[in-house]
């Protein structure tokens, strides 16, 4: 292979004037965590409503949940930022999709919404499959004991389901940064962003998506590793999630 | 079992080192007489440059200019028969495939800078651009200073983007910068007016006004970003030997009157598939270009005098 490598590259200065090559990676990297971070305190908000939706006795509520679920899953996800970012706009009144299009930092926040309801329709899924893991006394026992559905389900459902469903949410979690990349089609300048514009400048390709796997890396071990160590800390010793 | 193995890669090291020692050919040019075929990069969409037509088959004044380098190498190695294949390749792609030996020319409009002349080399310039913005008529935006704290889009990762970046805040504009993944992407923001100016290479803009679902509503602007900057055929880097076979190749094209004629050709005719034309005249510095052929990077160096 008739390459020239060069891994100084990284020190070099880079041409849009705001440092090295090295800043302009780091900082896709914030971008990628910031929307990655955003997206999943949005999936796990909506994901935690919707999977408790889907497990409640009202025929109406669970199926508004299916819909929310079969709605966001079905869709790839770069069609469903396409949706959000160019075809909401259009289908608004004028002066609504004006000032949506002239919004600052439209890119990011599309980002954010679009991949939160995405992995809400994912984290949803894994709560009513933990839920629907216990053992059907333990909601008995609840009515028995003369508890609302709503305290049933806040002191004696969600707690066990939760740690549950803590290994499958790692992966979760793990998705919503990766996905965050998909972003890039919309005009979000994150690590992947970043990598490619590095390689059009300086043509150091190979230098360029190197840097960018190891740091993807590292973030999603970081959070492997915080995720086992809450996974640890949250175990009730003698139950099945517990040792 | 182990030593067959011995004496077949023995085998194999003497085979390949034979032709090698028989003959003086390196590099691409070796590689070529003895697969008896040639690859294209060529891209799908760089309008007149290189791009699929509507039997998807790629054609273009780059592919042209390529095909005529195509039989000065055939000439050249004295061969009968030279294979072409053809291969898509985009912004992302083309720099490995290139460095793999997967392509051996990529014919397109790519810049050609002094940063990217470190990884590989490029033939003698065949157009040259310089950075101006489009934007709708009734935006009536006439200058650089007109775009004072409006939304600009350009694509990321271009050279453009990083001179309009360069002059927001060299001139103190307060521009908001949007970044698109694709020029298409980008027009598009021009057209939903998410943006109301898109800052391109002026033949790139020139080819998607002529495309538009209604050419009159867009006016280019005159005001330029840059200098224009040169365009060339890329090769790999330390290839001497092609290299002056492709260089002796596309200076006697541009300097005939052929070159003045493939021009024509497309840029001021109607080309396939939707018959658009483009009708940019020829520049006095890529009349000088083709007059005294160079691969410098330099915008400086191809002023016309």
């Amino acid at each position: 292979m008739n390459y020239h490598w060069n891994w100084r590259i990284f020190w070099e200065p880079a041409p849009n004037g705001t440092g090295t090559y090295l800043d302009m990676l780091l900082s896709g990297l914030v971008l990628t965590i910031e929307t990655a971070i955003c997206a999943w305190i949005l999936a796990l908000v909506f994901g935690s409503i919707v999977g408790v939706l889907r497990t409640l006795p009202s025929r109406t509520a669970s199926w508004v949940g299916f819909a929310w679920v079969e709605f966001f899953r079905n869709m790839p996800l770069l069609v469903q930022l396409f949706i959000w970012f160019f075809v909401l706009p259009e289908i608004l009144p004028p002066s609504w999709g004006l000032w949506l299009k002239q919004m600052p930092n439209a890119p990011f926040y599309t980002a954010a919404i679009g991949i939160g309801f995405f992995m809400s329709a994912r984290v949803a899924e894994q709560l009513r499959a933990g839920i629907g893991s216990l053992p059907r006394g333990q909601k008995l026992a609840a009515t028995a004991l003369g508890l609302t559905t709503a305290q049933t389900y806040r002191y004696v459902l969600l707690p066990m389901a939760f740690r549950i469903i803590m290994p499958p949410l790692t992966s979760e979690f793990l998705s919503t940064i990766k996905n965050t990349s998909v972003a890039l089609t919309i005009g979000l300048i994150e690590l992947t962003a970043e990598a490619r514009a590095m390689q059009e400048f300086s043509f150091q390709v190979f230098e360029a998506f190197t840097a960018a796997t190891v740091l993807y890396l590292l973030i999603n071990i970081v959070v492997v590793m915080a995720m086992r160590f809450l996974e640890r800390g949250l175990a009730i010793p003698g139950y099945i999630t517990g040792k | 079992m182990k030593r067959k193995y011995i004496i077949g890669c023995a085998l194999a090291a003497t085979l390949c080192a034979g032709p090698a020692l028989a003959e003086e050919l390196t590099g691409t040019l070796k590689n070529i007489k003895e697969t008896g075929a040639i690859t294209i990069g060529y891209r799908d969409s760089s309008i007149p440059f290189s791009y699929l037509d509507d039997n998807q088959k790629p054609i273009g004044f780059a592919m042209d200019i390529c095909y005529k380098i195509v039989d000065a190498v055939k000439k050249d190695l004295k061969l009968d028969k030279l294979e072409v294949k053809l291969n898509p390749v985009t912004s992302s792609t083309r720099i490995p495939l290139l460095a793999n030996g997967t392509i051996d020319l990529e014919c397109g409009s790519t810049t050609n800078n002094a940063d990217r002349q470190k990884q590989i080399s490029f033939t003698n310039t065949h157009f040259l651009t310089a950075s101006r913005f489009v934007s709708k008529k009734s935006s009536k935006i006439n200058s650089i200073d007109d775009l004072k704290g409006k939304s600009v889009v350009s694509t990321s990762g271009t050279t453009n983007i990083k001179q309009l970046t360069e002059a927001n805040a060299a001139r103190n504009l307060g521009i908001n910068i949007i970044p698109a993944k694709d020029h298409a992407e980008a027009f598009l923001m021009v057209e939903t007016d998410r943006a109301v100016a898109f800052v391109m290479d002026d033949i790139l803009l020139a080819a998607f006004v002529a495309g538009s679902k209604d050419p009159d509503t867009y006016v280019i602007s005159k005001d330029a970003f840059s200098k224009p900057e040169p365009c060339g055929i890329m090769l790999r880097k330390d290839d001497p030997a092609f290299k002056k076979v492709v260089d002796g190749a596309t200076a006697a094209l541009y300097q005939s009157a052929d070159g003045q004629k493939l021009y024509d050709k497309w840029f001021m005719q109607n080309i396939p598939p939707k018959g658009l034309n483009l009708n940019a005249p020829i520049s006095p510095v890529l009349k000088k270009a083709f007059a005294a052929p160079s691969d410098s990077p330099d915008p400086d160096s191809y002023k016309a005098m």
